[in-house]
């Protein structure tokens, strides 16, 4: 490893819930590092992520705030309906511009600010879904030093997306769920 | 790897010249935006306009007048709806409005109007509530486009399924159609819509106050911007409103990280609605 990780940032679409459950738990109440979610959600629900892995979690979680500065140890979900950003002095930006990939918010969106923002500290993770949408994203992470991991397509809930992101991004490693949140832990 | 960083930084130093260039040839101030955001779409941008580089892009504006409202088209974010968020506007027509009637004559200022979504959004809400005649709407924005689309008041039809929905939920009490007469794929609003309504190119980073308002509407804009330029806009709608006037705000928008925070009350907690406190 080349340098030392600052921030992870995770997409997850179709299976999100699953697959989640069964990393974010598992993160130490000491945990280090802030970690940005994307979970694509339908724009009019008013978004119970936060609340409900607040509950499973061992580590801060909440709903991102606009210009909010990012604390290492807290989980933020991007709210339904905004985009999540991260800027170069390491606050949180949300924003209504148009969906990407029909996404809003977008995993790539987050992917390639926080790429911008961290450099080679950034861990990436695509997770399950049944789009492309974090491909792109996770190449913006790799062209900047950043790690890149995919879910195994093999174990995920919805193959298209980690496939679309192996695809696009060969360095990737691919990993399982139980290896992923193995890795974290030992960051 | 190291040459992709250092293409970044050159990167970075370029949209910020390209800004700076902006703002010291047109006067459009962009400098205190949220740059993730405009850097995401200047992006889009510089491969849409097919330049090489920021520095061609800059060299290209600062020569040619054309390029300006091209450029703005992608620094500013033209997403709306009528009514959007409905429940904002039904806390407008069952909470705020009831205090509006206390006053013989009103000014309502909505920053940001974009292409006009909501404004009209306003003024039927006004209409339905009995208060248009005594009302002077100023609807301002920094994208020229955007107003001169506000001032015909036409929209794709296709968008009008969503906004009928949302005008509903608002609490409309006549049908949206009532307003707008639909033809050829669009739907146009009735004229008589923007009697009561001044247009104007204002911009809440580099302009002034220019009114006393009794309410000012302003969403989902002061989150394209970074936190010393929300607070510049905070303190001009501050010094805009008549003691107990009212702010609303996007969903996603507060007060909390401001310095104009004590200056304001929370009015509709949940909505984003402030009141310019008392004294
Ligand atoms: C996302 S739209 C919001 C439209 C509408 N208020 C709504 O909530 O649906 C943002 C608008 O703010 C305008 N804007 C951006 N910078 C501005 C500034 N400095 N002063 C005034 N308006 C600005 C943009 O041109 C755009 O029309």
């Amino acid at each position: 490893m080349t340098a030392r990780s600052e921030a992870v940032v995770i997409g997850a679409s179709a299976g999100a819930l699953e697959a989640l459950s069964a990393i974010l738990p598992s993160l130490p109440a000491g945990f280090r590092l802030p970690v940005m979610v994307v979970v694509h959600v339908p724009a009019d629900k008013r978004s119970v992520l936060a609340e409900l892995f607040q509950n499973k979690c061992q580590i801060e979680v909440r709903e991102a705030d606009d210009k909010e500065p990012v604390v290492g140890g807290t989980v933020y979900f991007a709210p339904p309906d905004y985009h999540l950003l991260v800027e170069m002095d390491r606050t949180l930006s949300l924003s209504s511009d148009e969906p990407v990939l029909f996404s809003r918010p977008s995993i790539d969106v987050l992917f390639e600010s926080a790429a911008d923002a961290y450099g080679a500290a950034l861990i990436a993770i695509v997770l399950t879904g049944a789009n492309q949408d974090g491909a792109q994203g996770l190449c913006a992470v790799a062209a900047l030093g950043g790690i890149a991991l995919v879910q195994d397509p093999d174990e995920a809930f919805a193959s298209a997306m980690p496939e679309a992101a192996i695809n696009l991004c060969p360095d990737a490693r691919i990993m399982s769920l139980h290896a992923i949140a193995a890795y974290l832990r030992e960051v | 790897m190291t040459e992709d960083l250092a293409n970044e930084r050159t990167e970075d130093i370029e949209i910020r010249l390209l800004l700076d260039a902006l703002y010291y040839r047109y006067h459009y101030d962009f400098r205190d935006y949220a740059m993730a955001s405009i850097k995401r779409r200047l992006r889009q941008g510089r491969q849409q306009l097919g330049f090489a580089s920021f520095s061609a892009m800059q060299d290209a504006l600062m020569r040619d007048p054309d390029m300006l409202p091209r450029l703005l088209g992608y620094l500013t974010v033209q997403v709306s709806e009528m009514f959007r968020d409905p429940s904002y506007f039904r806390a407008l027509r069952e909470k705020v409005v009831p205090h509006l009637r206390t006053y013989p004559s009103l000014k309502v200022w909505i920053a940001g109007c974009s292409a006009g979504e909501e404004l009209y959004s306003m003024v039927i809400l006004f209409r339905e509530e009995g208060l248009e005649e005594r009302t002077l709407f100023y609807a301002t924005d920094i994208n020229q486009d955007a107003l001169r689309a506000a001032e015909t008041g036409i929209f794709n039809l296709d968008r009008i399924p969503l906004f009928t929905e949302n005008h509903r939920k608002s609490g409309g009490r006549n049908s949206l159609s009532d307003y707008y007469h639909a033809a050829y794929g669009r739907a146009s609003f009735d004229k008589s819509l923007r009697r009561k309504v001044v247009f104007s190119d204002h911009s809440l980073v580099t302009d002034a106050v220019f009114g006393e308002m009794h309410l000012i509407s302003c969403r989902n804009v002061l989150i394209y911007f970074n936190r010393s330029a929300q607070d510049r806009a905070l303190g001009l709608f501050k010094d805009s409103l008549v003691r107990k006037g009212f702010l609303g705000l996007g969903a996603k928008e507060s007060l909390r990280f401001s310095g104009h925070a004590d200056s304001f009350v929370d009015f509709v907690r949940e909505e984003k609605i402030y009141q310019r406190s008392a004294q």
